[in-house]
């Protein structure tokens, strides 16, 4: 392959980089329990809320950031980030579609996610969050026919706030870590997904997140509870404006299942991950756990991570009730100078639960990718099984990939199985196919989706081969 | 000339910065079978890989034309277009890609480069069940990942298969019979058998005579040192067979 066909596949913009113009409503710059109350008023939150995030905040204060995962980035000013950031909207409260500021309708549309009647897909029902609001949700009434609520948690905590109060940190304390404490005190908006007992809710559920505002942080808090017998799948997409800065994106999703209920959570994330020198892109330190409180519930997680500067991610399950399962399908893509730390962890309680790991890492450029998953059989998990299996592969000869799996058994019925592998797309390989006439770009994206099959298969349909496309997109060009 | 398929001229390859081939002159004329001998390192396989484009072997000097064109201004890729085939000697293994997606991949980015519609994958799997007949092959191959667990002779027939579907102008064969027992042996060399007509040319690059004695070649060359010292008919064949390669070196030093 010529070295200009290279450099003008290298070159190819990131699609969503565009920044929509419109005026925003912010608080000031900077973090005291004064913006907490802020945000907390404009929302209009019932008092356990304010506790909630005032409790967060004096604990977040007392804790420092991690260092131990394996990724290098600047000290960030968290008195330097704008904590509420919403587009100015005509009207306070939003009725219907129509009274959407049309801008913020044709920023989605561009981004492939048309939120008008006409267009909208399908079977899937739609969440578009815009910096720190939800400014849409799609097929709300349809899904409350079948008594499933699919809206914006500031909503729930209008109309539902017992659901919320309820459930709300019950998963992930408001002090787990460090960006859990920073989302729980500042959060402004994210999804929330109720599915009754014995509901199989009717469609895809799915988020879109879309930061636009440079200087903001993105805090959004997603909360999905299906009931005994329900059941649900869920999406989310994300993408970012191109800025030179970074942005910090601190997200937390708490699932809870209760007796035999089923929820399965989907995540495509292609946030701006900085141009080829690094510079620019999101911080994506997110945190994300399922609990199967009841028996024979499970929770499956399939992640796509594409983007982001540093991804910092380990959706986890907490195996409690007997028989339950958890899943974790991922694929991490890092090129450039992305740096990745993701994983799972696996806490079995109950007994006989199983848990499934399934992670393929693709390292390119002078990118890192780790993959770091605790695995953990507690004395009360007789019969417990675990199967993991994480594989690399690296493009070039600059990535890095690295595995990092802990594993704790303190009963001696549990089984635990760990598989890993490396392999290379080397010229050698390419070389095969471009004998065969197949040509480099379609060569990678065969073998990456060959690598990432058993993961890929694991989304819904509509996103598969989204996600597959994805995938090749952003390994056009990265063997010279 | 115009049957010509490939002609080479004085031609110098490095790998590594180190010069390989030091001069190779080659005809190839529609309806041909040629072969080239020669032991280890005499550059036999360098030979194909230039011929096929691979990155790590650096032309130095010398041209080769192909069906009137400089060859080597073309990427690998559409050199394989255009209609040449290099069966390798060590085909790869490719986990998750499955044999048939890339048969069919390859047999369409042949087909749109020739102007014409592509085979979606039900006409495509008639076409490849037809195709397995040349080399004998089990259909439940065209299931599994690219060469995954094949053995060495599946792995020799896999290519003749794939060969045998993109009907190459020029195959090219490089050491097919290494790692081969009898039987397979004929199976490959009676696919290649099948495959050729008076308008395509092969060349086969082997260490033996063995292979010769199923694919009968018009012309034998012998490679010694990154040149072609020696041609003649296939007799040439037997004649080494019979005095070995250590004869070249006894040549070689006169020359000095």
């Amino acid at each position: 392959m010529s070295a200009t066909t290279v450099k003008n596949i290298v070159n190819q913009p990131y699609k969503y980089g565009f920044v929509t113009d419109i005026e925003s409503e912010t608080v000031p710059r900077g973090l005291t329990e004064d913006t907490i109350r802020l945000i907390s008023a404009k929302k209009n939150e019932p008092e356990f809320m304010l506790e909630f995030r005032l409790k967060a905040y004096r604990q977040w204060q007392k804790m420092t950031e991690p260092t131990w995962p394996h990724v290098n980035y600047p000290a960030i000013d968290y008195q330097n980030i704008i904590y509420y950031s919403a587009p100015k909207q005509k009207k306070e409260k939003l009725n219907s579609l129509d009274q959407v500021d049309p801008t913020l309708l044709e920023a989605f549309e561009k981004l492939g996610i048309p939120l008008s009647e006409q267009k909208r897909l399908g079977n899937v029902a739609v969440d578009a969050i815009f910096d720190s609001v939800s400014i849409a949700t799609t097929f709300k009434e349809k899904l409350a026919k079948d008594g499933v609520i699919f809206c914006p948690i500031s909503e729930a905590l209008q109309e539902h706030p017992e659901l919320v109060q309820k459930y709300l940190g019950s998963v992930v304390p408001v002090g787990d870590n460090y960006f859990a404490a920073l989302n729980s005190a500042v959060f402004s908006d994210g999804s929330f997904v109720f599915i009754p007992k014995g509901v199989i809710c009717p469609m895809e559920l799915s988020t879109y997140f879309r930061i636009n505002n440079g200087e903001t942080g993105q805090f959004e808090r997603t909360l999905i509870i299906a009931e005994e017998g329900a059941s649900v799948s869920y999406l989310e997409g994300c993408t970012a404006p191109m800025y030179d800065s970074n942005q910090l994106h601190a997200a937390v999703v708490e699932l809870v299942a209760l007796d035999n209920a089923d929820i399965k959570y989907s995540t495509v994330q292609n946030w701006y991950a900085g141009d080829a020198n690094g510079k620019g892109g999101i911080y994506n330190f997110v945190t994300k756990r399922g609990l199967c409180k009841g028996v024979n519930s499970k929770i499956s997680w399939t992640q796509v991570e594409t983007g982001s500067a540093i991804t910092w991610k380990y959706p986890s399950c907490v195996l409690v009730g007997d028989n339950s399962v958890g899943e974790f399908y991922s694929i991490a893509l890092t090129n450039n100078k992305q740096q990745a730390d993701t994983g799972t962890k696996m806490i079995h309680i109950g007994k006989n639960t199983r848990s499934t790991i399934i992670s393929k890492g693709i390292s390119a450029g002078n990118s890192q990718n780790s993959y770091r998953g605790l695995v953990k059989m507690g004395s009360k998990a007789t019969g417990a099984r675990n199967y993991s299996q994480c594989d690399s592969m690296l493009i070039g000869d600059n990535a890095e990939a690295n595995t990092f799996p802990y594993i704790q058994v303190d009963n001696n019925t549990a089984k635990v199985e760990h598989e890993a592998s490396t392999s290379k797309i080397g010229e050698d390989q390419l070389f095969y196919f471009a004998q065969r006439g197949i040509s480099e770009e379609d060569a990678i994206s065969m073998l990456v989706s060959g690598f990432c099959k058993d993961v890929l298969s694991k989304l819904p349909m509509e996103f598969a081969a989204e996600a597959d496309k994805l995938l090749s997109l952003k390994l056009e060009g990265t063997v010279g | 000339m115009s049957d010509a398929i490939l002609s080479v001229r004085n031609l110098t390859a490095n790998v590594d910065g180190n010069p390989i081939l030091k001069g190779v002159n080659l005809e190839i004329k529609a309806g041909e079978v040629h072969a080239i001998m020669g032991r280890n390192g005499s550059g036999k396989s360098t030979f194909s890989k230039v011929i096929s484009g691979h990155p790590d072997y650096e032309v130095t000097g010398g041209e080769i034309i192909y069906q009137g064109e400089n060859l080597l201004e073309k990427e690998p890729d559409e050199r394989a277009k255009n209609g040449i085939f290099l069966a390798f000697q060590y085909p790869l293994e490719i986990p998750g890609v499955s044999n048939l997606d890339f048969l069919r991949v390859a047999y369409n980015a042949r087909r749109k480069y020739l102007g014409l519609e592509e085979l979606d994958a039900f006409d495509f799997e008639d076409l490849v069940e037809e195709k397995l007949k040349v080399v004998q092959m089990n259909p439940s191959f065209l299931g599994r990942s690219l060469n995954e667990g094949f053995s060495g002779g599946e792995k020799k027939r896999n290519e003749i298969l794939q060969m045998a579907l993109l009907e190459p102008t020029l195959g090219i064969l490089d050491e097919i019979d290494s790692g081969l027992d009898i039987d397979a042996l004929k199976i490959v060399a009676n696919g290649v058998n099948q495959l050729a007509t008076p308008d395509n040319a092969f060349l086969v690059i082997t260490h033996y005579q063995r292979l010769l004695n199923y694919i009968t070649p018009d012309f034998v060359h012998v490679m010694y040192d990154g040149r072609i010292v020696t041609s003649g008919g296939k007799e040439l064949a037997h004649e080494l067979e019979n005095k070995g390669y250590e004869f070249l070196d006894e040549q070689a030093l006169a020359e000095v």
